[in-house]
């Protein structure tokens, strides 16, 4: 078995008639054994229905799906025993005490009462929460609380990890905390993690490799470096007082020696330049000439919101901004 | 990777079904532990019977004097009437803990793991059970301390719980099965009251068969809650007549399997929505 994951042409549509909403049309990829995976896009994107195919809770209506070896549609009672799922949402009893939550949890996947003990022993002092072990978890912060949906998934040595939005709304500190169990967990426990994040800098912390997904579809494949190398040179953003003059301010910029791509999101505009020091004193001076006001400008090495913008045609943020105004259904 | 760090092998054909009976222990043991910890929830429910019992009994004392209710006082006609009534009442509210599970990430964690939807429903409808016995012995037994007297002695008592039970499994897997497919705790909430107070004033659960309209007599005939009600009275006499007891508490456990087998169906509907 050379990948942990592999899917092939996964298709899912929500509700039927008019009212259909295509939610993957068509999504592959392959996630070598011990790697952490990351499945980056806005809200809405199709990470989440993505996750519940694999994780054997959604079926699609077309395409392959084999984890761990198992191919979730014809095997999906094997495929459980083999994966540990972090869904969206808190999934802890919050009236059970910690070790309660896991004791219940290596029950279920038939443990011994013995490896119960133990293996709880080892993910409670491994994710800093045995001094809590055994206050009802509703008392416990939301970074606790997070890591011990981690740690339930992780109580059966499960050989693939789903994380689903593991750090979605906690505070900056448990979610550094996060970062650093979750990188930690390939090595402790040789497990396979697919994350999936709608957070850049998630992703380029994180994964070893990552696909980018928008509206449904594979947009860019890659390792975070190979992706951000693939846009040679950095980004010069220029935010326009007045969004009216997008067109005249592409044109002015266009002139310019040295810039590449131009790409435009309402009021700002995106360059690839070769060298941004070199290029912006003639960039600004071009604008200045066409007398077009700026509300700031800046220079930055390439990022994955590059990535995104460039296989996806829009801005990560304003992606994201749609996805969470339009369907949930997605989500 | 060492031997030790596998993840265990899926449990071989034959032992599937004591697995399946193991989960819905675990789950069972769940449910309980939660009501230990938090046991005014079952206060709660104590309060309308408690209400039916001492109020009614009370307030329509002189009806038990209408020919229809035989020797008996009101009182003690009413009592196994209202034990079922609470337990049909109260097993209602058995998918509000489905509609938590799926609004966290319970449902979403339970469904991807070794546990079988059978043993989720099975586990969800055993509790409702273990929850009806407590409850029906409380209410009873505050009908006996109010002057309630019966000749049908333990086995009397037994049937009731058992007539109790049965309803309850009833009503707590019809109220999973809404919560499965509706999703929302409103939904549940209304389908819940629509049915269960129509259908404890259609049955004889307040009122003797003789004395019943016509038309409400025939549909008390159909209605599960009369079944449990006549059977769990006649249990109580002296002398019961048995056939009519097992026929009523037959056609409760029939009911029952319907019941479950259509809420397990019901898991079919969420998945194809999430």
């Amino acid at each position: 078995m050379q990948h942990a994951i592999e899917a092939e042409g996964l298709v899912k549509t929500y509700g039927k008639g008019t009212k259909a909403v295509r939610a993957l049309s068509g999504v592959g990829f392959a996630v070598p054994r011990g790697t952490v995976f990351g499945l980056l896009g806005p809200n809405g994107a199709g990470k989440s229905t993505t996750t519940k195919i694999l994780t054997t809770l959604s079926t699609p209506d077309s395409g392959t799906a084999v984890v761990a070896g198992l191919d979730v549609s014809r095997e999906p009672g094997r495929v459980r025993h083999a994966i540990g799922y972090v869904p969206q949402k808190p999934c802890f009893d919050p009236t059970a005490t910690g070790r309660e939550n896991l004791t219940l949890q290596g029950h279920v996947y038939g443990l011994s009462r013995s490896d119960i003990r133990a293996r709880g022993d080892q993910l409670l002092e491994r994710f800093g929460l045995a001094d809590a072990a055994d206050r009802v978890t509703k008392t416990w912060s939301g970074g606790m609380q997070r890591k011990l949906d981690v740690a339930l998934a992780l109580m059966h040595r499960p050989r693939v990890l789903f994380l689903d939005e593991p750090t979605t709304g906690l505070d900056p500190e448990a979610r550094a905390d996060m970062w650093a169990e979750i990188s930690g967990v390939t090595e402790a426990d040789g497990v396979t993690v697919l994350l999936t994040t709608h957070y850049l800098e998630e992703a380029d912390q994180l994964a070893d490799r990552l696909v980018i997904i928008d509206r449904g579809q594979v947009v860019a494949e890659g390792t975070p470096e190979e992706l951000k190398g693939g846009l040679d040179g950095d980004t010069v953003q220029v935010e326009l007082a007045d969004a009216g003059q997008q067109e005249a301010a592409r044109r002015a910029v266009a002139s310019v020696r040295g810039t590449g791509e131009i790409s435009a999101d309402g009021a700002r505009l995106h360059a690839r330049v070769g060298n941004g020091a070199a290029t912006l004193p003639g960039l600004l001076a071009a604008l200045e000439d066409a007398a077009i006001p700026l509300a700031s400008v800046t220079v930055a090495r390439p990022s994955l919101d590059d990535v995104y913008l460039r296989h996806a045609g829009r801005s990560f943020h304003s992606a994201d901004r749609a996805g969470r105004a339009g369907t949930e259904v997605a989500a | 990777m060492s031997a030790t760090t596998l993840a265990p092998v899926a449990p071989a054909a034959e032992s599937r079904r004591f697995t399946s009976l193991r989960h819905a222990g675990y789950l069972t043991g769940r449910s309980l532990r939660i009501l230990r910890r938090e046991p005014v929830y079952l206060a709660f429910t104590l309060i309308q019977p408690m209400v039916w019992l001492l109020l009614f009994g009370a307030l329509f004392e002189r009806v038990a004097e209408l020919p229809g209710f035989g020797s008996t006082s009101y009182l003690e006609y009413l009592t196994p009437g209202v034990v079922v009534m609470t337990a049909m009442m109260s097993a209602g509210w058995a998918g509000t803990g489905f509609i938590d599970d799926m609004n966290r990430g319970v449902m979403d964690r339970n469904l991807t793991s070794p546990v079988s939807r059978g043993a989720l429903i099975t586990g969800a409808l055993t509790y409702q059970a273990v929850v009806t016995v407590v409850q029906s012995l409380i209410v009873f037994g505050v009908g006996v301390a109010a002057g309630a007297r019966y000749d049908g002695g333990v086995t009397g008592v037994l049937v009731v719980l058992l007539c109790a039970v049965l309803l309850a499994v009833i009503f707590a897997a019809l109220s999973c099965a809404v919560a499965l497919m509706l999703r929302s705790q409103e939904s549940l909430i209304g389908v819940s009251q629509f049915l269960t107070l129509p259908l404890a004033f259609t049955s004889t659960v307040m009122m003797a068969p003789a004395l019943l309209p016509d038309w409400v007599g025939t549909i008390a005939r159909y209605n599960p809650v009369d079944w449990a009600a006549r059977a769990s009275r006649e249990a109580l006499l002296g002398h019961p007549d048995w056939s009519a007891v097992l026929g009523r508490a037959g056609l409760l456990f029939a009911l029952m399997l319907v019941m479950a087998w259509l809420a397990t169906r019901a898991f079919r509907a969420y998945q194809r929505s999430v």
